[in-house]
């Protein structure tokens, strides 16, 4: 029996040591906000934090994980950089499926949290494990780059009416 | 705009704009096929109501529910899976019936073709780009309908005139009396009022929704990773099951010895289907450790020794020599000109959806509910009544968020193999698919050989084009009914049937080359114009490099008589800095096109190292989509839809050898990730023309904007998707130097 710290609370949990956090938190636990993508930590869909650290918690097996507290989806709005970033994907209505949003938004808080106001190589280098297929890239930067410093990025539609157009 | 200042009458059919695909599903309206027609008067049927409403007191419509605490339900009838259309059809609901977003819920639609049938596909179907092309005017009168009813119901409490009411975020005012009232406290007397047989639609100077950038409705629970997707479904006493099917196409289970999967810890049970076995556990991880216990023996059949280079031959055999069906003819090749050929190949494409196929089931001797996310709730009914031998009435489906749907979730494979294995047990099952099955058993996008010619007049200019395409056909098997009477396929030449340039004469064919039994082809994002767009905007390019024309204005001589598309071309033209010099190895290329009802152009500038490797610094778009429901919506689709279709020409292709797909994860079928991605730009023309489909139009005209920057850059045209580097090398010296992983500085560009 293995007792994990999730989201501050302590969860007794009966389950092999090999077994991915993923699949506790998910099947065992009942937290469905982290996602399955791969099962090989190429998507980040599954992105956890441990002591406030970004892993992929589909290859990590919970035996490994001892006191460190982990921290999901469902309670990372709690922290600091949590919140502004979850607060900066509504302002830019970043997600379209929005599947591998939990993870993105793991990544990101992690991101902003051990650097304040990262630069786009900052950003390539902590986002690029986080695949999105509906390829929302250019909002998660410019909801990243909002959170860090409060001030809103170009997000919407650049109306233009060019000269010559036709009605 | 279809406003009409004595009222819309209710009655009349609605001009729709459509595309290719669309058009073609029409035809299942003129062979018998019930044709589904959404009406914004039909109300629900006692058993729609009864299963999802609650019986609220004011339902005056399949899409609106009021009870008498004023709390609205709008009920949406096309799927969401990241387009955005449960914002959009919020959008164009509320603003007729006089409510802001914040003041709504909305709700997935139980399966139900009448009720919520796209006129455009004849169905309960969420594809093609149509869902607001489809529905904008439906959606609009049924919100005007509700507003209405619940008007005439406070005017006659009062006794005033109705047409002396307003109608502001939920409340009705009667300015001359003061009096004011909300929406809940009359919903139980408009639901008792007859329909009324003509509205009046808000004139679209007075819009305070539609048009303007809104916030999506399902972002808040998104960010919380409060949303369920299908794979997130708990019920009580169920259990998890993976599953792997004969890694060879069409091949069998013969036997399977399980001695060591059942001793896993936590597995409960091991179920076999004619080609498939899946294990089932107390989680997935157990379920997943027993199938990798499993000892299969397959039964390879037919395609055993299937590669990819048999079927490219043969589809190559096809498109030079096989027997076509013309689809457009407008007049004989010159015996004089110029002439330029070219061949092209487009390869097979995984979906790769972020939520891998999954489907939970519990069925029993009278009942079988189904929880999925699916782009075709009726299908996926259907399919599960068939697989149970349960009549439709005992079948229930509970649609989910999608994560994810690019065409693969308008199939039901993924449901009938969790009904045939849930119906084995006495438990609810959920089935979930690993992400090597989700690829290897995809339904992926045909491949394609083109041969492509064209005859040059003495100005350069094509004086005949000529275009002979080769694939598998995903509407005959998806909707044979919406088949052409001569065998024609139109989604095969979409966007190259019609196009937006003005060439004297053209003939266009198709040849049917059916793929191996096992290998079935799917629709995936912007289906037959991603294809095509490719073809005929890379072959464009061709035909001004061999006049010697700059490729934009080789383009506007062609557009003379298209100034709707021609002003999204000189729009992007102006935005990118057309025909500024660029550094060494570095291009811009265009693509343009009118795939869906819209008018797209891409401009993609790359750099191309010496090396061989492509980085995309800066793409540039430009829309003409008519009508504008969500500003926001039509920005991030364009934008994401590209990046989808440049992800794909970049890196994929589905392999076959030994009769399976290769490829099995994100490790071997890449997906553009952040550090690969390049801004992307987006502008577009206003106009207040019916709007045009959005969710595939940037992925269709992506690949060619790509390789024809590829060819600005370095003189290299590709012929063939994805993008192989190895052409790309600018001698073989430069393969000496060390390669860099790094990219070029990325935000000197713009």
């Amino acid at each position: 029996m293995l007792t994990l710290s999730v989201n501050g609370q302590s969860h007794p949990v009966d389950v092999p040591d090999d077994m991915p956090l993923l699949w506790v938190l998910r099947d065992v636990i009942g937290l469905t906000g982290t996602k399955f993508g791969c099962g090989i930590a190429q998507c980040g869909a599954c992105t956890v934090h441990l002591d406030g650290e970004a892993v992929r918690s589909c290859v990590l097996p919970v035996g490994a994980i001892g006191q460190r507290a982990i921290t999901t989806i469902e309670a990372v709005g709690n922290t600091p950089s949590g919140q502004k970033i979850q607060q900066a994907w509504l302002d830019v209505d970043v997600v379209q499926c929005g599947y591998c949003q939990s993870g993105q938004i793991m990544s990101a808080a992690a991101l902003l949290q051990r650097v304040p106001n990262p630069s786009d190589a900052d950003i390539d280098a902590a986002m690029s494990g986080n695949i999105c297929r509906c390829a929302t890239y250019v909002r998660i930067r410019a909801a990243i780059k909002q959170a860090a410093t409060g001030k809103q990025e170009l997000l919407q539609t650049l109306v233009s009416e060019p000269k010559g157009a036709a009605p | 705009m279809t406003r009409h200042d004595d009222g819309i009458d209710l009655g009349r059919r609605h001009a729709m704009q459509t595309g290719g695909l669309a058009i073609a599903f029409l035809w299942l309206g003129g062979v018998g096929t019930a044709r589904a027609m959404i009406d914004a008067r039909r109300q629900p049927g006692d058993a729609a109501a009864a299963l999802a409403d609650g019986n609220p007191p004011f339902a005056p419509n399949a899409f609106i529910r009021i009870d008498a605490h004023g709390a609205i339900r709008l009920v949406m009838p096309s799927v969401e899976m990241g387009q955005g259309v449960y914002t959009g059809a919020s959008m164009l609901l509320a603003e007729e019936l006089g409510v802001g977003l914040d003041q709504i819920n909305v709700e997935h639609a139980p399966p139900s073709d009448e009720l919520y049938g796209m006129p455009l596909l004849g169905g309960q179907i969420t594809g093609g780009s149509t869902s607001t092309r489809g529905s904008w005017q439906v959606l609009r009168e049924a919100g005007a309908v509700a507003r209405t009813m619940l008007v005439t119901a406070a005017a006659a409490q009062w006794h005033v005139d109705p047409a002396a009411c307003t109608v502001e975020r939920g409340v009705i005012h009667h300015a001359a009396s003061g009096r004011s009232v909300a929406f809940g406290a009359v919903a139980v007397a408009a639901g008792k009022l007859p329909m009324p047989d003509k509205v009046q639609l808000t004139d679209p100077k007075d819009f305070k929704l539609l048009g303007k950038p809104m916030r999506r409705v399902d972002s808040p629970d998104k960010v919380k990773g409060a949303t369920q997707f299908g794979i997130d479904v708990r019920l009580t006493g169920m259990k998890i099951a993976t599953v792997m099917a004969c890694p060879t196409l069409a091949g069998k289970l013969a036997s399977v010895d399980d001695k060591a999967a059942r001793a896993v810890p936590g597995v409960v049970t091991v179920l076999r289907l004619d080609n498939a076995v899946a294990v089932v556990g107390d989680h997935f991880w157990a379920a997943k450790q027993g199938l990798q216990a499993l000892n299969i023996t397959w039964d390879h059949g037919p395609n055993a020794t299937l590669t990819t280079q048999q079927l490219r031959d043969a589809l190559a055999e096809s498109a030079r020599h096989g027997q076509s069906i013309v689809a457009v003819d407008t007049g004989s090749r010159p015996a004089q000109g110029t002439t330029v050929h070219s061949e092209y190949r487009s390869p097979m494409l995984a979906h790769a959806t972020m939520e891998p196929m999954n489907a939970t089931v519990s069925v029993t001797a009278d009942k079988c509910e189904v929880w999925t996310g699916t782009q075709v709730p009726m299908r996926a009914l259907q399919a599960a009544a068939k697989i149970t031998g349960l009549a439709e009435d005992k079948v229930v489906l509970h649609n989910q968020y999608l994560g994810g749907g690019f065409g693969r979730r308008l199939e039901t494979d993924w449901v009938e193999q969790a009904v045939a294995l849930a119906k084995q047990v006495s438990y609810p099952l959920k089935v979930v698919w690993t992400r090597e099955e989700d690829i290897r058993h995809d339904r992926v996008r045909p491949m394609y050989h083109d041969v492509v010619s064209a005859v040059l007049d003495a100005n350069g200019m094509p004086a005949w084009f000529g275009y002979r395409t080769s694939g598998s056909s995903v509407l005959a098997r998806f909707a044979p009914p919406a088949m052409g009477k001569d065998g024609m396929d139109s989604d095969a030449v979409e966007c190259v049937a019609q196009m937006p340039y003005d060439i004297p004469a053209k003939k266009v064919e198709w040849i049917r080359h059916d793929m191996p039994i096992g290998l079935v082809t799917g629709w995936w994002r912007g289906v037959g114009p991603t294809h095509n767009l490719f073809v005929v905007e890379s072959f464009v390019d061709e035909m001004a490099h061999r006049a010697g024309k700059d490729p934009l204005e080789y383009r506007r001589a062609l557009l003379q008589k298209n100034p709707r598309t021609l002003a999204v071309l000189n729009l992007a033209a102006e935005k990118i800095g057309w025909g500024k010099t660029l550094p060494s190895r570095v291009g811009r290329g265009i693509a343009l096109g009118e795939p869906f009802g819209s008018r797209i152009c891409a401009m993609v500038e790359a750099e191309v190292t010496p090396q061989g490797e492509v980085h995309l610094r800066r793409v540039v778009a430009a829309l003409d989509c008519g009508m504008i429901v969500n500003s926001s919506s039509i920005e991030a689709q364009i934008q994401g839809g590209l990046l989808f279709g440049l992800s794909a020409a970049m890196f994929n292709a589905i392999t076959i050898k030994d009769g399976g797909i290769e490829q099995g994860n994100f490790n071997d079928y890449r997906s553009l990730r952040i550090n690969e991605a390049p801004s992307v730009e987006f502008y577009r023309v206003v106009n207040a023309e019916p709007p045009g489909g959005l969710g595939e139009v940037g992925t269709a005209i992506a690949a060619p904007a790509l390789a024809n920057a590829i060819f600005a850059a370095t003189g290299v045209r590709l012929y063939e998707l994805p993008v192989d580097r190895r052409l790309l090398v600018q001698s073989p010296d430069a393969l000496k130097s060390v390669v860099s992983a790094s990219r070029p500085e990325r935000r000197d560009a713009t």
